[in-house]
C-alpha cells in the first residue's frame, strides 16, 4: 500500500461523453429496431448512467486504488479468527484453466466428467479432514454453511416428529452463528463461557432438554482455547437427542491433527477460504462446505455430484434432501482452488499446517504477554486474545488506538473488541505461513506501542497517519447515508 | 517438509528449535498435548501424499480436458448463465492480488481502495436495477430472492409469498429449502398461455401476501407486465420483487423505476467467468426507506478526521457481528471480488455499450426464433415477447438437447412449462447469423434423425460439429441429454 495521498476521482466523476472501451462484435444481424417487438411500456427511455471510460482510464483507476488497498500479499494480515493465511498463486493458474473457468453450470454430466471426478474427489477429502459421512460443496460461504447445516438438523429432527425449538451458542460465538440460528426457525440460547475461557459445561447441564436442536461450537473456540470437554458435552447433547455442530471458522488450527467427527460433531461448517488457502477477494468469495455424519447425509442438498455404478460421474439427489442452497453447485471456482491447496499438501502437509499455526499462535503470544494482560492462561491453539485494559486504565489508550497505530508501521492490526467477553481485546491469528522474523517484527511492534501508551498517548490517539485517510467518521456516515454517487445535480438532499 | 508436498510455511528446522526455546517445551506435539486429549488425536488421516506445484499443475491439467468447454462447441446455454465476453480488463484488475488478497474493509485507512470500488459498484447496480441503495454483493441471484424474500416478510409482517411461475426453478428450489426456517407459506402463481404470469391469478390468490416475487425477463425468456403486476402487489399489500437480468438494462427498463420495491439480479454472466456456476455474485437494491432491512455489507461516503472524504461500511448495525440474532442477514463474507469484476465489466460497456449489448442479443435472439420455427422448433410462447432468451416446443426437449449437443450445439436447459417441458435457447452478442443458421440446420437434421426419417448421422456438417470433433477426440458429447441438475 503505498497510500497515495492525491484522492482517486471516482470512476463517473472520470467520465466524458462519447468515450468508450467497449467493443461489441458484429454478429451479422442488424440491432436497429431490435427493442420494438417489447412492449412500450417495458424498454428503457434512458441508459443507466454508467461511466463513459477507455480502458486505460480504467485501468489507472483500478490500479490506484489497489494501490490504497492492503493485502496479505503486502504484509502481515494477523486478523484473529479470520485465517489470513498466504493464497498459493498455483491455485489461481488452476482455476483459470479454460477447463474449470469455461463450464456452463447446465452442462451434461458427459461433458464435465473431470470436474466431477475433481469435485468428489475434494469431498472425499474434506470428509477425511472432518472426520464426516459425507460433504456438501453447494454452501457459499461459512455463514451460508452454518444455515445448511441448521437446515439440516431442522429436517432431521422433524423427521422424527420432533418439533424442537432451541439452539445453543456460547457467549464468545462469532456473530453468525446466533443469526444462522434464527434464519433457521430456531430461538438463540446463549451459554456463559467459565472462568478457563471455556463453555461452561454446568451450565449445559441445566439449559439441555428435549427443547434443544442443537449446540453450535467453535473449536478450539474464539480464545483460542480448545473445549477440553468436548466428549462430555457431545455426550449430554446426544443423550437429549440433540446435534453438535462444528463452526469450522478455527479448523486451521487442529487441521490433519484431531478431527471435530471423532469428538462427537454431527454436522461441519467448513471455511475454504480459511483453512484451505483460498483468497479472500477483499470481502469474498469463499466457500462453505458441509459435511455430515451418517444419519444426516439423507438430508444432504442436492444434485450431489457421485461417482455412478459404471464408473462414471453423475449427478445423485438425496431421498429427503432439504433442496438446494445454491442457484447452480456453489463456488465452484474457489472449490477448484481448495483442491489444489489438498492435493498440494497432502495429508502430512495439511498437518504440518496446524502445527505450525499453533507454534506461531504461542510464539507470539509469549512475545506479547509482558506488554499485554492475558485474560485467560496460555497455551493456545491457533489464535489468542490478549486485553489493552491496562493500557486504557493507565492513559487511555484503547485497542482501537493501538490497532491504528500498527497500520503506521505496515501491519494490519488484529480483530479488536471480538470474542465481546472480553474488555478490550485484542484478537490475533498469526497463521502457520507467516516467518519467525515477522512475527519478532510485529511483537517489536506491539511492545513500542505499549510503552508510548504511557509516554506518549496521543501519538496513538492521532494515529494513522500515514495513510490516504484517517479515522473516518462512521457516526456520520450512518446518520447521514450516502451509499451511492450521482451527479451533483441529482444528488437528493440531505 | 513432508513427501515432495508443499504446506507454504517458511520455518526452518532452526526456526522451531528457537521458537520451542522460548516458549520452554520441547516439541510442538507438547503444546498440543497440553490442550487436546490424546483419544482426539489422529496419527496419520487417510490422504495421498502431497505434491510438487509442477505435479499438480498436470494433475489438474489432466481433470481439465476431461471436460468440454463452451468453446469446444456453440454455447446457447442460458437458464440465469450466460455466455457474454469477459474482457480483458476485467482480469486485470480483479487479478490484482491488492484486490484478490485483502480481507473484508474493516479497517478503512488500509482498504479505501476495496471501499471506493464497492461504493461505485453499489452506484452501478443503483443504476442498471433502478432503486437508490445497492448492496456490496450476495452470494448469487438465488439467494438474492431469498434475503429480498426476507426483507418483505420484515416489512408487511406478514409471512405468505407469491412466487410467478415464471422464477426459475432453481431459484423457486432455494426459496423452498428456507421456506421451513423463515415460517413462510409459498403460493405459486402459474405462466398463462403467453407464458407471463397472470395477472389475474393474482387477484384471486390468498389474501396477506408479503411479497410477489417475479423474475425479469421470466425463466421461459418472456418480459413481464412489471408496472401492472407492481400495481396489483401493492393493491394487496404486498411488495414486489423483480429478479432482473442486468445486462438486458440497456433495453429494458430497470425493474426499480417501473415500481419494483426491491429488485436482485445475478452478477455471475456480467464479468464472472462462468465456473460452472459460481462464484459470480448477487446483486440487491432497495428503496431508502427500507434501507435498515437490507442484508449484508454496505459503503457509505464520509468524512475523515482531517474532513477528506472517506469510505467505511456502514449501517452496521444491521448486520449479524453486531445486532447477532437480530441482524438483518446472517451473510458474513460474501462475493466482493465478483462485485468487483461487474463494475469494471459495466464501467468498460459504459452507456452506449450497454444499450448495444441489449439490442445486439435481442436482435440475434429474434433471428434465431424465426430461424429455429422454420426448422420446426416453434416458440413455446408465440404472444409472450422475449429478450435475448426463448423457449421452444418439441416433442422431446431432452433428446433434442442432446442430439444437438453431438452436433456441437450447447442447448438448454429443459425447464418445466405448462403443457409439457420446453427447451431453453439463449443468445449473446458472441453468437452470429452463421451460427444460428447452423444450429436452425442442426435442429432440423436431429428432428429428422430423431423421427427415424433423416440419416442416421444427421445431415448438419455444421461449424459445431467439427469443433467439438476436434476438441473431444474421446468421445462425442451430450450422450447423457442436458437438464438443470
Amino acid at each position: 500500500m503505498t497510500g497515495g495521498v492525491a484522492p482517486e476521482p471516482l470512476l463517473f466523476e472520470s467520465s466524458r461523453a462519447g468515450r468508450r472501451a467497449s467493443t461489441i462484435p458484429a454478429t451479422g444481424i442488424s440491432r436497429s429496431g431490435a427493442r420494438d417487438r417489447l412492449p412500450a411500456g417495458l424498454t428503457s427511455a434512458t441508459a443507466p448512467q454508467l461511466p463513459e471510460l477507455s480502458e486505460r482510464d480504467i485501468v489507472r483507476h483500478y490500479t490506484r486504488l489497489a494501490h490504497r488497498n492492503f493485502s496479505i500479499d503486502e504484509g502481515f494480515y494477523p486478523l484473529g479468527s479470520c485465517t489470513m493465511k498466504y493464497n498459493p498463486k498455483i491455485a489461481e493458474v488452476v482455476a483459470a484453466l479454460p477447463g474449470f473457468a469455461r463450464l456452463h453450470p447446465a452442462q451434461p454430466p458427459d461433458q464435465v466428467q473431470g470436474l466431477l471426478e475433481l469435485l468428489c474427489a475434494l469431498e472425499a477429502g474434506l470428509c477425511e479432514l472432518a472426520g464426516m459421512a459425507a460433504v456438501t460443496l453447494q454452501p457459499a460461504a461459512g455463514a451460508a454453511g452454518e444455515l445448511t447445516g441448521l437446515t439440516l438438523i431442522r429436517a432431521y429432527h422433524e423427521s422424527r416428529g420432533e418439533h424442537r425449538t432451541r439452539v445453543l451458542i456460547p457467549d464468545a460465538a462469532h456473530g453468525t452463528n446466533p443469526a444462522s440460528v434464527r434464519l433457521a426457525g430456531y430461538e438463540v440460547v446463549e451459554v456463559p463461557s467459565d472462568a478457563s475461557g471455556r463453555i461452561d459445561l454446568e451450565a449445559i447441564k441445566e439449559i439441555v432438554d428435549g427443547r434443544v436442536a442443537a449446540l453450535m461450537l467453535t473449536n478450539p473456540n474464539t480464545l483460542g482455547l480448545f473445549e477440553r470437554n468436548i466428549t462430555e458435552i457431545a455426550r449430554l447433547l446426544h443423550d437429549c437427542g440433540a446435534k453438535l455442530y462444528y463452526d469450522g471458522a478455527n479448523l486451521n488450527a487442529i487441521v490433519g491433527r484431531a478431527r471435530p467427527g471423532d469428538m462427537g460433531f454431527d454436522v461441519v461448517h467448513l471455511n475454504v477460504h480459511k483453512t484451505f488457502g483460498t483468497p479472500h477477494g477483499g470481502g469474498g468469495p469463499g466457500a462453505g462446505p458441509v459435511g455430515v455424519t451418517p444419519d444426516l447425509v439423507r438430508f444432504l442438498p442436492g444434485p450431489r455430484p457421485a461417482q455412478l455404478p459404471d464408473g462414471m460421474y453423475g449427478w445423485r439427489d438425496e431421498p429427503d434432501s432439504i433442496g438446494r442452497v445454491h442457484g447452480w453447485h456453489g463456488n465452484i471456482g474457489i472449490l477448484v482452488r481448495a483442491y489444489s491447496y489438498l492435493i498440494s499438501l497432502g495429508g502430512a502437509g495439511l498437518r504440518h499446517v496446524s502445527e505450525r499455526a499453533v507454534l506461531n499462535a504461542n510464539y507470539l503470544l509469549a512475545r506479547v504477554a509482558d506488554d499485554y494482560d492475558l485474560p485467560y492462561p496460555a497455551p493456545v491453539m491457533h489464535e489468542f486474545v490478549v486485553s489493552a485494559r491496562r493500557h486504557r486504565r493507565a492513559s487511555g489508550v484503547r485497542a482501537l488506538d493501538i490497532a491504528k497505530s500498527l497500520i503506521d508501521r505496515g501491519f494490519h492490526p488484529m480483530t479488536v473488541y471480538f470474542p465481546l467477553i472480553v474488555d478490550e481485546a485484542m484478537m490475533i491469528e498469526p497463521t502457520e505461513t507467516e516467518s519467525r522474523e515477522t512475527l519478532d517484527a510485529f511483537a517489536a511492534a506491539l511492545r513500542e506501542l505499549a510503552e508510548e501508551a504511557a509516554t506518549a498517548p496521543e501519538t496513538l490517539r492521532q494515529a494513522p497517519v500515514t495513510t490516504p485517510v484517517r479515522r473516518p467518521d462512521e457516526a456520520r456516515a450512518a446518520r447521514h447515508l450516502v451509499p451511492r454517487w450521482y451527479p451533483p445535480a441529482d444528488a437528493p438532499a440531505s | 517438509m513432508t513427501g515432495s508436498g508443499m504446506d507454504y510455511t517458511p520455518h526452518t528446522d532452526a526456526d522451531v528449535t528457537a521458537m520451542l526455546a522460548v516458549l520452554d517445551v520441547a516439541s510442538v506435539d507438547a503444546l498440543f498435548d497440553a490442550q487436546v486429549p490424546a483419544e482426539l488425536c489422529v496419527d496419520k488421516l487417510d490422504l495421498p501424499d502431497g505434491m510438487a506445484e509442477a505435479e499438480v499443475l498436470a494433475h489438474m491439467k489432466r481433470l481439465a480436458a476431461r471436460n468440454s468447454t463452451v468453446d469446444d462447441g456453440v454455447c446457447w446455454l442460458g437458464g440465469g448463465a450466460y455466455d457474454h465476453y469477459v474482457p480483458a480488463v476485467v482480469g486485470a484488475v480483479v487479478g490484482r492480488p491488492e484486490f484478490a488478497t485483502a480481507y473484508t474493509p474493516y479497517q478503512p485507512e488500509m482498504s479505501q481502495g476495496n471501499l471506493q470500488a464497492l461504493f461505485e459498484f453499489q452506484t452501478l447496480a443503483s443504476e442498471v436495477l433502478g432503486l437508490p441503495v445497492a448492496n456490496s454483493s450476495l452470494y448469487d441471484g438465488a439467494t438474492a430472492v431469498v434475503e429480498a424474500v426476507t426483507m418483505c416478510l420484515h416489512a408487511t409482517g406478514r409471512s405468505r409469498v407469491l412466487v410467478s411461475g415464471g422464477v426459475d426453478p432453481r431459484v423457486q428450489a432455494v426459496l423452498r429449502t428456507h421456506a421451513p426456517g423463515l415460517g413462510i407459506d409459498i403460493v405459486i402463481l402459474p405462466v398463462g398461455a403467453d407464458g407471463r404470469t397472470d395477472v389475474g391469478m393474482l387477484a384471486s390468490a390468498p389474501d396477506g401476501a408479503a411479497a410477489l416475487v417475479i423474475q425479469h425477463p421470466n425463466v421461459f425468456g418472456v418480459v413481464e407486465d412489471v408496472p401492472r403486476l407492481a400495481e396489483s402487489a401493492h393493491r394487496a399489500g404486498a411488495q414486489l420483487a423483480v429478479s432482473f437480468d442486468l445486462l438486458l438494462s440497456g433495453v429494458l427498463e430497470p425493474p426499480g423505476r417501473l415500481g419494483a420495491d426491491i429488485v436482485t439480479a445475478d452478477g455471475l454472466s456480467a464479468g464472472n467467468s462462468l465456473a460452472f456456476g459460481g462464484p459470480g455474485c448477487g446483486l440487491l437494491a432497495c428503496r431508502t426507506e427500507d434501507v435498515r432491512r437490507l442484508p449484508g455489507r454496505l459503503v457509505g461516503r464520509t468524512l475523515d478526521a482531517d474532513g477528506r472524504d472517506a469510505y467505511v461500511l456502514t449501517l452496521q448495525a444491521r448486520e449479524q457481528h453486531i445486532r447477532r440474532e437480530r441482524a438483518t442477514s446472517n451473510i458474513c463474507t460474501n462475493q466482493a471480488l465478483n462485485a468487483l469484476a461487474v463494475a469494471v465489466y459495466l464501467s468498460w460497456l459504459g452507456p452506449q455499450g450497454l444499450v448495444e449489448l441489449g439490442e445486439t442479443c435481442l436482435a440475434g435472439a429474434a433471428y434465431a426464433a424465426d430461424r429455429l420455427a422454420g426448422a420446426g422448433a416453434p416458440p413455446a410462447f408465440p404472444r409472450g415477447p422475449f429478450g435475448k432468451e426463448f423457449a421452444v416446443r418439441v416433442d422431446d426437449p431432452h433428446a433434442l438437447a442432446a442430439g444437438l449437443a453431438q452436433h456441437g450445439h450447447l442447448v438448454g436447459p429443459v425447464v418445466a412449462a405448462p403443457g409439457g417441458d420446453v427447451l431453453l435457447v439463449a443468445v449473446t452478442e458472441q453468437r452470429t447469423q452463421a451460427q444460428m443458421d447452423d444450429l436452425a440446420a442442426t435442429v432440423r437434421a436431429v428432428r429428422e434423425e430423431l423421427s427415424g426419417q433423416g440419416p442416421r448421422n444427421g445431415g448438419a456438417a455444421g461449424a459445431g460439429r467439427s469443433r467439438v470433433a476436434a476438441a473431444s477426440p474421446g468421445g462425442p458429447m451430450g450422450a447423457a441429454g442436458v437438464g438443470v441438475s
